[in-house]
């Protein structure tokens, strides 16, 4: 297996757009191409990470009709879909073409088009990731994050508050991101007195409807220098999954396929917890946060909700989690979310994160698609 | 989607799945946990449980009751649990609560969602706390 390098990366804003998929897929793609310096031609690869472009407006082949906008033809092209991790599938699939030899130049996009639907329908298309014994009872993902953090904050002892500092950190790491949907503080009080959305969180415990597409550009490392003086090697990339049944886990506060995924990403990269000095969760709840953080080891069973409360986790913290404002405040266009993770970390590791910068040598992401049911762990490092 | 189902003689069972190392989930599937096939069925329709959590949904999909109060119940079959995810009868609900598996015909509209009508079953069971 070769080394394989991030050399190049882009993300469009997030939030409420006007383009379709197609428009995003192919703004991010062109701004990417832009910033690694290639010609569309040079592409090898060209993967997709994408959802439900089908359910959601009726367009499928997007990863041909992709091609043929950017001028990448005749480059391989192959969709990705993993649910919510579809972006970081997509990073597995161009890391895996690049250090397999398959190609010399992978082009990732990942990207969907969301806000044309109502929350209802959006959540609907979500929500048919489940067990058919799941669907037919109306159960959707934020009611599992309803029924998990009840659960957790039970068995821990631990405060409703701690949720929403979670939600509070995110906010404000999120006005310093200009391509984040909401770049808007808010104080503790309003999240825990926003509506209801499933018992105990609120609205604040989740993260919007969002449309938006990222990109990220892959070669081999020993080629890198021949792109860009600086640059992001992938040391650490592994996938896990859970059971399909959410219910049949048998500690409903443990994310297995994180911990999985975690576990061997940290091995292949030879790096542990202590290495690692920023990190984007898929925090799509607040309360899965938590567990991503202690699933992945930074923080011991139930003691994650104490991180958010005492500022472990903020920015200037002992350990910055989500300083792009994650998915709450980034917001989360489905296929793009974990290509847009990776995007951020390549930007703090190369000291491009702006306002947002903090010290950091070792990075990792963690996307998980459905409620753990499939999780892709990525740990990166600078190179120059 | 009325709680009243029909009666004993035209209830299906709230099926689940024994395999051959003795666990059992609900719903049943093609392989157990340690990838065994099943051995039996276990029917749960008329044995309580025991609310594990619950929630109440405000923001449901098309065709789904609104609110829409779900719960995770845990049965004890002998020492075996096994758990299920399910609507309830109520808003009413704590954890800890013993509750009771209600037959309802149609559990949401079928026709509302995205996911089409004839590709699974829509009807199963809400659980409504014992007295």
């Amino acid at each position: 297996m070769r080394d394989v390098a991030i050399v190049g990366a882009s993300m469009t804003r997030f939030g409420v757009r006007d383009g379709w998929v197609m428009d995003l897929l192919a703004e991010a793609g062109g701004d990417c191409i832009a910033d690694t310096g290639i010609g569309p031609d040079d592409i090898e690869h060209l993967y997709v990470s994408n959802m439900a472009s089908g359910e959601f407006e009726g367009q499928t082949g997007v990863p041909n009709a992709l091609a043929h906008d950017l001028g990448a033809i005749p480059a391989y092209t192959q969709r990705v879909d993993q649910t919510s991790s579809s972006g970081a599938a997509g990073i597995y699939a161009a890391w895996q073409s690049v250090a397999s030899g398959a190609s010399d130049l992978t082009l990732l996009v990942g990207g969907e088009k969301m806000t044309h639907r109502t929350t209802g329908q959006a959540t609907d298309v979500i929500a048919s990731l489940t067990h058919p014994a799941e669907y037919k009872h109306g159960v959707t993902l934020p009611s599992f994050a309803g029924l998990t953090a009840r659960h957790y904050l039970d068995r821990y002892d631990a405060p409703r508050e701690a949720l929403g500092h979670v939600a509070v950190k995110n906010h404000r790491n999120g006005v310093d991101n200009p391509n984040a949907q909401f770049r808007k503080e808010i104080t503790l009080e309003t999240a825990l007195s926003s509506p209801m959305v499933a018992d105990p969180l609120r609205l604040y415990d989740f993260c919007p409807v969002t449309d938006g597409a990222a990109a990220l550009a892959m070669v081999p490392a020993e080629h890198a220098h021949s792109y860009a003086d600086t640059f992001a090697r992938v040391t650490g990339i592994a996938g896990a999954t859970d059971t399909h049944v959410v219910h049949e886990r048998a500690d409903p506060t443990h994310m297995g396929a994180v911990a999985e995924s975690g576990r061997e990403a940290f091995g292949m990269s030879g790096h542990d917890h202590a290495d690692v000095d920023v990190v984007e969760l898929h925090d799509m709840f607040t309360i899965l946060e938590l567990m991503q953080l202690e699933a992945l080891g930074f923080e011991e069973p139930g003691e994650a909700w104490e991180a958010a409360m005492d500022g472990r986790t903020a920015r200037d913290g002992e350990l910055p989690v989500n300083t792009s404002g994650g998915l709450k405040s980034k917001g989360h266009p489905l296929g793009a979310s974990g290509v847009a993770q990776v995007v951020e970390v390549y930007g703090q590791l190369l000291d491009e994160a702006g306002d947002r910068q903090v010290d950091a040598d070792v990075g990792l992401t963690c996307n998980v698609g459905g409620f753990g049911n499939c999780v892709i762990t990525t740990v990166m490092e600078a190179s120059a | 989607m009325s709680d009243d189902g029909p009666g004993d003689r035209d209830r299906p069972p709230m099926t689940a799945a024994r395999y051959a190392d003795g666990s059992v989930t609900y719903p049943p599937h093609p392989v157990g946990p340690d990838g065994s096939e099943p051995v039996a069925e276990v029917d749960l329709s008329a044995q309580e449980a025991e609310v594990v959590t619950w929630t109440t949904s405000h923001a449901t999909p098309p065709g789904v009751r609104e609110p829409n109060t779900l719960a995770i119940v845990e049965f004890d079959l002998d020492g075996s649990p096994v758990r299920a995810l399910g609507q309830c009868t109520t808003d009413d609900v704590a954890v800890g609560d013993t509750v009771e598996p209600v037959y309802v015909p149609e559990l949401r509209d079928p026709d509302a969602g995205i996911r089409e009508r004839e590709s699974q079953r829509w009807d199963g069971y809400r659980f409504r706390p014992v007295e």
